[in-house]
């Protein structure tokens, strides 16, 4: 009993002495230290990319560039050596965007759609459904590679980029139903039963009622699949062509192609590229999709 | 034929019947109130009504059309629920619009009507606001206005007024009364509050365990409860029921009942009450306010009766004293003037209307007279 309670006052003390607080400072220099951590790859990337080979190959890597220039990102862009031609990454990145957005969006529309079925709609078997798509989610991509090739095939969907769009809303959909499933769940089905009664329809109803109030789920859903789906290289490097290739796979290339000396700095122009588009969409809607996860969370 | 019939309704989810064989013929103008505790199936016969919920045998007719099958938008309702459920997403006038909207109203028409509703309702500073932005009164006014709007031929109200606090649903359930006597329109209206339901109805069907124990105005509900489920639920307090034996005194049936000191009193009933059943043992039932101080006894009964009865405890409630005493092992509450001096402790005369009481068979709850 005595020591439960000296250990309660030793633990109590340090709020008290508020102006000065040891254990504060060490907390706070921890953090900074893992800040630095973390943001340091960034650091190397962004001034790597911003000065010319000669000052990386000097053994300047975390020195600020002597001399700025932006001929590297011009040559990731257009110019460097991809596999057998020298384009750069433009076309892939094209091919990323041409790839990820219908993606991203019929993923979405499809998972919202699901989860207003399966919450508001229900039918007999309708958990079931939603449990296979959720072990859908986490079935591992490689056993899956072997069949998928054969059904992209047989589709006449292989190696391009509508058959990377169908691969990647097959295993966008458990996840998207997922959040849309748990969203709706506390979306009032009342409010459902009145728009019937209003007359509306099935479409009418999502599209008037459900989907209006749907916006933090619709970004988290957006940033996940987004994040996931530009991101993949599995994917990407099995069930593409040369001219199909999504960036990731063109980036890899650009590392492993360089004819004679290895242009680091435009390998690091490159990355960042590659990496831009999430950065963003985060950036943009990173606030929504805390605030959507919470939503989800708690309600559902 | 009624206007909205009701007939040999039953619902049941697999094996469980929650909703047994029910008749009901509403007429056209009639507010009927669906009344129970939860789980009785007035919800659940109300979304019947509305199309919501399938009828699992029997038919519904509104206007001598059967509602079987029929969509809830092509059954000319309007519901208000108990969430109000306005779309969190439009105004006030748009969520007072979608319905006409949707059933292909042509907009300067709609503008016409829903200025007409919001006069009516006195919402119309409220239109462009989002729902979000209003106060549970309002939300109430606009969730009826969206009703009304409508033009239906039955309105729906599910337990409209209980998201609402104890002062704005006194208010709100004038205004719903008033709103009924101006329009004249046909109301079924599901609710737990016995005293919502005796205040607003033309006719009040009393549900319990799937089954309407009782329909009737809400004047037969009260006075002649059909059996002891309706009689202790309507009222309050509730009607004081506790046993009794039917004996003789003098030629005339009365009531034996056992009082709180062990001793036993003889009630007679009122004249042409219970006769032949001598030796028979009923639960009798008899309201707070047919049982009064001496002086407060109904002058116009001829069937009033004294007793004196230990008090247990006094309640004064500022309009009146409820004094309660024991019989036969029962609280019996009765209703006395407010500045009576009764106090806890003490034997004082309670005087039994007995033109009002009502006797019960014990097994079965059924009324006997």
């Amino acid at each position: 009993m005595t020591a439960i309670s000296e250990n309660t006052a030793a633990a109590a003390e340090p709020r008290r002495a508020s102006a000065f607080n040891p254990a504060r400072v060490v907390l706070y220099a921890l953090l900074a230290l893992f800040c630095i951590y973390y943001l340091l790859p960034l650091y190397v990337m962004v001034v790597n990319s911003l000065k010319p080979l000669s000052e990386i190959t000097a053994g300047g890597m975390m020195a600020l560039p002597g001399d700025w220039t932006i001929a590297p990102w011009q040559s990731a862009w257009s110019s460097a050596q991809v596999g057998v031609e020298a384009t750069g990454l433009r076309p892939y990145f094209v091919n990323s965007i041409l790839m990820v957005v219908p993606a991203v969006a019929l993923s979405t529309i499809l998972g919202a759609l699901n989860g207003y079925v399966l919450t508001k709609w229900p039918f007999r078997g309708a958990s079931i459904l939603f449990g296979l798509l959720l072990f859908g989610c986490f079935i591992p991509f490689q056993m899956v590679l072997i069949p998928m090739a054969r059904m992209l095939g047989l589709m006449g969907l292989a190696g391009s980029v509508p058959g990377l769009i169908f691969v990647h809303l097959v295993y966008g959909i458990g996840f998207s139903t997922l959040y849309f499933r748990n969203y709706y769940a506390a979306f009032p089905t009342e409010l459902v039963r009145a728009a019937q009664i209003d007359g509306a329809g099935f479409f009418t109803i999502f599209w008037r009622i459900l989907l209006p109030s749907s916006g933090p789920i619709a970004v988290v859903c957006i940033i996940w699949q987004f994040t996931n789906i530009w991101n993949d290289f599995l994917f990407g490097a099995s069930f593409s062509d040369f001219d199909s290739q999504p960036m990731t796979v063109a980036l890899n290339n650009l590392v492993q192609s360089s004819t004679g000396v290895k242009e680091y700095n435009v390998h690091f122009a490159g990355a960042i590229m590659a990496a831009l588009p999430t950065l963003l969409v985060y950036i943009v809607a990173g606030r929504f999709f805390v605030r959507g996860l919470m939503a989800g969370s708690v309600k559902g | 034929m009624g206007f909205l019939d009701i007939n040999k309704a039953t619902k049941a989810y697999g094996a469980v019947q929650v909703l047994h064989e029910t008749n009901i013929s509403v007429e056209e103008g009639e507010f009927l109130v669906l009344v129970g505790p939860s789980g009785c199936g007035k919800s659940t016969l109300l979304n019947m009504i509305a199309g919501l919920e399938d009828i699992t045998t029997g038919e519904i007719a509104i206007r001598d059309r059967s509602m079987n099958g029929v969509k809830p938008a092509d059954r000319n309702i309007a519901m208000v629920f108990q969430s109000y459920a306005l779309y969190p997403n439009m105004t006030v006038k748009g969520n007072i619009s979608f319905g006409m909207e949707m059933h292909g109203i042509a907009k300067a028409e709609r503008e016409k009507r829903i200025s007409q509703v919001a006069d009516l309702l006195q919402i119309t500073h409220l239109l462009d606001r989002k729902p979000g932005q209003l106060s549970g009164g309002q939300r109430q006014r606009v969730a009826m206005g969206r009703a009304l709007v409508r033009e239906p031929d039955v309105f729906l109200f599910d337990e409209p007024l209980s998201n609402l606090d104890a002062k704005l649903r006194v208010d709100m359930r004038t205004e719903i009364k008033k709103l009924h006597q101006k329009l004249g329109t046909t109301i079924v209206y599901v609710t737990h509050d016995q005293i919502e339901a005796l205040t607003l109805s033309t006719r009040i069907a009393v549900m319990f365990g799937g089954y309407v124990q009782q329909l009737g105005t809400p004047k037969e509900i009260y006075d002649n409860p059909a059996n002891m489920f309706v009689a202790g639920f309507m009222g309050s307090p509730s009607m004081n029921l506790f046993p009794a034996k039917v004996v003789s005194a003098n030629g005339v049936p009365a009531a034996e009942v056992r009082l709180a000191d062990g001793n036993a009193a003889m009630i007679p009933f009122a004249s042409g009450r219970m006769n032949g059943n001598d030796g028979r043992d009923i639960i009798l039932g008899i309201r707070p306010e047919a049982i009064t101080d001496r002086d407060g006894a109904d002058r116009n009964s001829d069937a009033v009766h004294i007793v004196d009865m230990p008090v247990e405890v006094t309640e004064p409630a500022g309009s009146d004293t409820f004094v309660v005493s024991q019989i036969g092992g029962k609280d019996v509450t009765g209703r006395f003037r407010a500045d009576v001096a009764v106090n806890a402790g003490q034997r004082f005369p309670f005087a039994f209307n007995m033109e009002k009481a009502v006797a019960f068979d014990p097994q079965s709850e059924q009324r006997i007279a």
